[in-house]
């Protein structure tokens, strides 16, 4: 990272800190914010996050490596989530996660060359009576079909 | 009602603690439980298993450490408490209404004996080629509990590769039963914060900063996660087969310097119960193991304390009489996990670390040119071994600057353990050997040196010095017997006032050429602290960076473990509150049994700066050799 990024970082998270207030239970709040803005909570900002809450980095890590929706290395700029539960997977899950294999080029977990889609299994979304859910960064989409994935990707920028 | 801030629990369970009262007279302040249909009392807030041990029956723990706080995750100590539909673990039941417990039911020992299978079945149980065969207390439980076979399967590969990337500590995750004494140990005991679990569900392992090696994190070395591992998941670097190499090296003279703490310790490793000093015992069985000489590192604490002193000395002098901006506090730099966790987290006070080198160092630097030049022989054919309580000395000795006599000053630094395993692989039974003395030219140390194994013990030897220094009178005309007793005991952060008063006396020989007369020290009151383990030193260093009480003191010490060296990442296993109190009286007694009681009265350290050290404390050549420079670390994890 460079200076003037750091810089930008410390700035950034100190804003946040007061925002949220400097307590342990911040943690997750902060945590989120520089996820939703970064696509993922890069090693300084984790060591930053902890000087200003006073607690130690690899409790941010800990953390971190708890929550699936929470990652210390950079991803694709979409990350796209497939419900691999039981319900979504007797709705067809499997068809779609093929179609959408095929569409991006990669296979569950990795990232597509130009950083566009990282592809990713996630556990139950909570639409076990629309499924196969389909979740795109914040946005979820319900009783995906393969052709649907298809058209929905191709929507994404 | 208790102090809760005292209390070592984090902070976001100090508000879940139940406040045991002070005054167990008040109404409602004991309760009467029924364990095994035995009627105990006990004050509210009791857990069921401290209940059981007033008792006097046994529980089976594991993630528990009188140490550390409740975590109750290892499950192990479950009781059955009537009228409650599941077993409770006894470790994390706070007593706050009568109730009957039972300790060995069908349903208690059927869960128990499937913990330990479960436990088991993710094990790498090596026992054989494991250095805590025989100590280890998932072993014992299995012993107890009588497992004879693996109904969950059981580990036959390593699961994790060993990070031996550190020259103190190494971890061998295959072993770790995640109890998470180590987490507790370093984020709650000694606020370093290096370990922490990573990972969810059957993924959870406990690591560092993004996985990161030891030795790239901000670990001090302290050793105290050793201490408390029940397993050999973390264990000390162990130099032993090195130096079993260099004695049967015939062209090697392989010599020893033993400090205070090992001795009053090492005899637990012999069976023998905490409290026992096995100073000469050892002497004799590091003689017959094949160390070509023994010397006594309370040599080079006598050495620490005037070179030390002097440098306090002159630090007060620039600041109170020429007025020039000096760093004080002076803060002591005999224990190298403190040092390093002042490198990182105070890089600003490293001008106010006493530049003087730790006693371990000293000797060091000593044996390869003073003694190497006195005894005749070439300082590489020496091979300088360290007996020390700790585990960070092993990297202290490993720092690129501990070269001062030309070669590496200490080549091994070897734990109380790993010597009590040499000596019983050379077949000694240490209680049982005869009485034995220390080598020349550095035979006899004062009681001084010898209680700085305690917390505490650092400044009362200094003060021992320097108010015989500064005052002319006797020690003993000023503390009863010599003994500091406000610099005693566990207590976190010690603070004490000593107002020097109006007479002076004449400047000592050995300072004359620092300082002209003592007139400047009139009516001053002399302020030092004292705190141990790296939690209170943290408190003390806040403290001084806000310009509270402690940043008005004069001198400060500090030590990286809880109750000072005697408690070190390095002694036998296990370490307790108990243990640590034991082992410090069998220190301050022997101090008390010896006459030669201070630093400045040692004959030897009068000898060596009328030979060698001739330009005295703090001059050119104890500079060169004695004194050292520290790191800017920083907090950052690159």
């Amino acid at each position: 990272m460079l200076v003037l990024e750091k810089n930008a970082m410390t700035e950034e998270i100190e804003l946040l800190v007061v925002k949220f207030g400097k307590s342990r239970s911040s943690l997750l709040p902060i945590l989120q914010d520089i996820q939703r803005s970064h696509k993922h909570i890069p090693d300084f900002a984790q060591q930053e996050v902890a000087r200003l809450l006073d607690i130690h980095p690899v409790e941010v890590y800990s953390v971190i490596s708890f929550y699936s929706f929470l990652n210390s290395n950079a991803k694709g700029r979409n990350i796209v989530r497939l419900c691999q539960t039981i319900t979504c997977d007797m709705a067809g899950k499997e068809n779609v996660a093929k179609a959408i294999e095929r569409e991006l080029g990669i296979k569950f977990g990795e990232t597509t060359k130009d950083n566009k889609f990282t592809l990713e299994y996630v556990n139950c979304l909570g639409m076990c009576d629309q499924g196969p859910a389909l979740l795109i960064n914040e946005r979820v989409f319900p009783k995906v079909t393969p052709e649907k994935a298809v058209q929905i990707l191709s929507e994404v920028k | 009602m208790e102090n809760k801030d005292n209390l070592r629990a984090p902070v976001s369970q100090k508000s879940l603690t139940v406040e045991k009262p002070t005054d167990l007279t008040t109404i409602g302040g004991t309760i009467t439980v029924e364990i095994n249909e035995k009627k105990v009392s006990v004050p509210l807030g009791t857990t069921i298993l401290e209940a059981c041990k007033i008792a006097g029956i046994s529980i089976p723990t594991l993630c528990n450490h009188e140490d550390l706080c409740v975590a109750g995750v290892c499950r192990i100590c479950v009781v059955e408490v009537e009228g409650m539909r599941t077993l409770q673990a006894s470790c994390a039941y706070p007593i706050t209404a009568p109730m009957k417990i039972k300790t060995s039911t069908p349903m208690v020992r059927k869960a128990r004996r499937n913990i330990i299978d479960l436990l088991l079945s993710e094990h790498y149980g090596e026992c054989y080629s494991c250095f805590r065969n025989g100590k280890c207390e998932l072993q014992a439980l299995a012993k107890e509990y009588g497992v004879d076979s693996y109904p969950y399967g059981h580990v036959d590969k390593p699961k994790y590769e060993v990070d031996n990337s550190s020259y103190s500590v190494i971890r061998d995750m295959s072993k770790c039963i995640l109890c998470k004494r180590c987490v507790r140990t370093c984020i709650d005991l000694q606020e370093v914060g290096v370990l922490e679990a990573i990972d969810r569900g059957d993924k959870t392992h406990i690591s560092t900063f993004l996985d990161k090696p030891l030795a790239d994190v901000i670990c001090i070395n302290c050793g105290q996660c050793i201490n408390r591992c029940p397993t050999a998941a973390l264990r000390a670097n162990d130099p032993s087969d090195e130096i079993w190499a260099a004695i049967d090296d015939p062209t090697k003279h392989v010599v020893i310097q033993t400090a205070p703490s090992p001795r009053a310790a090492i005899g637990e490793e012999f069976g023998l119960g905490a409290g026992h000093s096995m100073t000469r015992e050892l002497n004799t069985a590091l003689k017959r193991i094949g160390f070509d000489k023994v010397f006594d590192t309370n040599f080079t604490a006598d050495l620490t304390i005037i070179e030390e002193g002097t440098e306090l000395i002159l630090r007060l002098y620039k600041a109170l009489v020429k007025k020039e901006s000096i760093a004080l506090p002076q803060l002591t730099s005999c224990s190298p996990g403190w040092v390093k966790f002042l490198e990182h987290y105070y890089p600003e006070y490293i001008d106010n670390l006493s530049s003087a080198k730790s006693p371990q160092q000293m000797f060091g630097a000593l044996i390869k040119t003073f003694y190497a030049k006195k005894a005749g022989i070439d300082p590489k054919d020496v091979v300088s071994v360290a007996l020390m309580p700790c585990s960070a000395k092993k990297f202290e000795c490993n720092r690129p600057e501990m070269n001062s006599s030309g070669y590496k000053d200490v080549d091994y630094g070897l734990t109380t353990r790993e010597m009590a395993r040499m000596i019983k692989e050379a077949g000694i039974n240490l209680p049982e050997m005869p009485k034995g003395d220390f080598d020349n030219p550095f035979g006899e140390a004062s009681g001084a040196g010898l209680i700085f194994g305690a917390t505490g013990g650092v400044m009362e030897a200094a003060l021992r010095s320097v108010v015989e220094f500064v005052l002319g009178v006797k020690v003993e005309d000023v503390f009863a017997n010599a003994n500091i007793i406000p610099l005693r005991g566990f207590e976190g952060v010690k603070y004490v006032e000593i107002p020097l008063g109006e007479k002076m006396g004449p400047v000592p020989d050995i300072l004359k050429h620092l300082v002209p007369n003592w007139d400047w020290l009139k009516g001053v009151t002399l302020k030092v602290a004292v705190a141990h383990g790296t939690a209170n030193a943290k408190k003390v260093m806040d403290n001084i960076k806000a310009g509270g009480k402690f940043s008005e003191c004069h001198f400060v010490e500090l030590m990286a473990c809880p109750g000072g060296c005697i408690g070190g990442g390095g002694q036998p296993i296990p370490t307790t509150p108990e243990i640590r109190k034991k082992r410090a009286e069998a220190i301050y007694a022997e101090d008390e049994s010896l006459t030669l009681r201070k630093s400045h009265e040692n004959p030897h350290v009068v000898q060596i700066y009328e030979e060698f050290l001739t330009e005295g404390p703090c001059g050119h050549l104890s500079h060169k050799l004695l004194h050292t420079h520290y790191t800017k670390r920083g907090r950052y994890i690159a």
